[in-house]
């Protein structure tokens, strides 16, 4: 069973073609790697998936049915949510309220009179001790570290309680303490059964989470398999190393 | 006595007004020009209201209320359809319009010459007709108004706001949908805004079309960012000191064309120096 998958899907940018003619699937309950060069088309298939930028062709599969647009607002009720490479919190709102953003009534009418509920604050102060962002709780998000910002997106995603996370390089740039913090999470989501597909760079972590890799490289499918096996194939490496 | 008494009503009104234009751009990011449109709105509806079909205020504050939510459901729907400077230009184009329904239906809003006699309002036997007394009715409103606008901020709801404000993306993947959170929260500052408009009409028993031009979408903007974007307290201060400050400048001793100019030299000369200093404003949690 696929969580998420792709049937010949084509996204096109002015003049680029970001997305040629993808078909892939997501395991459901798997740790999926996606990897593959910079401008290879794999932050732009997360913003596809996710509503963010409407196709040019072909369809996604979420939930059994096949989607030629997605509204972004709708992914959380397909079980969905993700994080952005760049890294897309709330600046100007404090650490608490980027979290409890994933938490909290979404109809507007009834959102009026709800306030925090007590145990929606429960839950965000586990998760925020979870990554030692407890302390800092009334920080404003543009006052955190860029470590700190990345611990937070990842927590942000997670607080929706979904059932799959589109990672875009959640460890990109991060020391090793906090890469320790982020792989525990992961491995935490994994063993709840929680599917993920996880976009990232360094081979060692893929090797350590993921249970499937898929590489692409301009926008189409290159190669995929168990990680031991797609990390050295001749084509995955040329595409990386550019022999 | 009487004068600070003017005074205190004028900054109970102005408050409201602040205070529902905050909510817009301070919260939302939502820099709208048409508030004054609803304070318009709210003027004439309770003025028409109570010298034509002789009803008490409150019936026709409330009147007033439905009507500017009504119109600003359409004019919110309008203005969904832009975004930044092409938000705040047509939205100075609804307060221009209504401006001129104010001034050219002349046989419902008298045009130019306006409304006189707009009697006080009145519970039971009891009139407001001193100012005084007055004072009372509009800072009880002010009171609820501040109320309100502090629940919408600490509510889930006001978060969703100051989320929309900085990125509408982020709010639509966490499921919010922006569009129907921005179009309540319009429609409950023009109701707002429209309450402080029947207020006006009732404090001044006369009202002429004048009082909402575009130019006043400008003061009320003044004040917000002076006192402070995102900030209800910020938006009171910003009225505090522009309705006081030109008072002061009577005591001055300049005659008073100069003064009325020099008023303006410094309204200009104040922001100017405060975008240099703090540009979210004294009190302000947010810049623009
Ligand atoms: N908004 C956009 N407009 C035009 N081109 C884009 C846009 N977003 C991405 N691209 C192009 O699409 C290609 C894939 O980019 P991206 O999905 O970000 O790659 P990756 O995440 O694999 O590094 C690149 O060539 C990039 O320049
Ligand atoms: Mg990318």
């Amino acid at each position: 069973m696929s969580a998420l998958a792709t049937d010949c899907l084509c996204k096109n940018f002015l003049g680029v073609q970001a997305l040629r003619e993808l078909s892939i699937e997501f395991a459901e309950g798997q740790c999926t790697g996606l990897i593959g060069p910079n401008g290879s088309g794999k932050s732009t298939l997360l913003h596809v998936a996710s509503g963010l930028v409407p196709m040019s062709d072909g369809a996604i599969i979420l939930s059994k049915q096949r989607l030629h647009c997605i509204k972004p607002h709708q992914i959380l009720k397909y079980g969905m949510s993700r994080t952005f490479q760049d890294g897309r919190l709330i600046g100007q709102m404090s650490v608490l309220d980027n979290l409890l953003l994933a938490m909290a009534e979404r109809k507007p009418f009834r959102a009026l009179f709800q306030f925090r509920k007590n145990e929606d604050l429960a839950r965000a102060e586990e998760m925020l001790r979870r990554v030692s962002l407890w302390d800092k709780k009334d920080v404003l998000a543009n006052g955190l570290s860029y470590g700190q910002r990345k611990l937070l997106e990842i927590t942000r995603a997670m607080a929706t309680g979904a059932d799959t996370y589109l990672l875009d390089e959640p460890f990109s740039g991060l020391f090793p303490e906090a890469i320790e913090i982020i792989a525990g999470l992961i491995e935490d989501m994994k063993k709840k059964g929680k599917t993920i597909v996880l976009i990232e760079h360094s081979m060692d972590l893929i090797t350590r989470l993921c249970d499937h890799v898929i590489v692409m490289d301009a926008g189409k499918l290159l190669a995929q398999g168990k990680p031991q096996e797609v990390l050295h194939n001749a084509d995955v490496l040329e595409a990386y190393l550019g022999k | 006595m009487d004068y600070l008494i003017n005074l205190s009503i004028l900054f109970s009104i102005y408050g409201i007004l602040a205070i529902s234009l905050n909510l817009l751009i301070g919260y939302t990011g939502l820099v709208s020009l048409a508030q004054a449109a609803f304070y318009g709105i709210g003027a004439y509806a309770a003025a028409l209201l109570m010298t034509k079909a002789h009803m008490g205020f409150f019936p026709a504050m409330l009147c007033g209320m439905g009507l500017s939510a009504c119109a600003a459901l359409v004019i919110g729907m309008v203005l969904s359809k832009f975004r930044g400077d092409y938000y705040m230009i047509a939205s100075a184009g609804c307060t221009m319009i209504v401006y001129n329904v104010l001034m050219s239906w002349r046989e419902v809003t008298n045009g130019a010459i306006g409304i006189f006699g707009v009697p006080r309002p009145a519970i039971g036997d009891f009139v407001f007709t001193s100012n005084l007394a007055f004072l009372g009715l509009a800072a009880a409103f002010l009171v609820l108004v501040m109320l309100a606008a502090h629940l919408i901020a600490s509510s889930s709801f006001g978060r969703v706001l100051k989320t929309i404000r900085e990125d509408e993306d982020v709010a639509r993947i966490f499921g919010y949908r922006p569009l129907h959170y921005k179009m309540l929260i319009f429609v409950i500052s023009a109701m707002m805004a429209s309450m402080a408009g029947s207020l006006f009409a009732v404090y001044l028993m006369f009202i002429d079309p004048s009082t909402f031009k575009l130019v006043e979408n400008v003061f009320l903007l003044a004040i917000i960012i002076l006192g402070g974007l995102a900030d209800n307290r910020g938006a009171l201060l910003g009225t505090l000191i522009l309705i006081g400050l030109p008072e002061l400048l009577r005591f001055t001793g300049f005659p008073t064309e100069i003064a009325a100019q020099m008023q303006k030299v410094i309204y200009g000369l104040l922001l100017i120096v405060l975008m240099f200093l703090r540009p979210q404003g004294i009190l302000g949690k947010f810049r623009i």
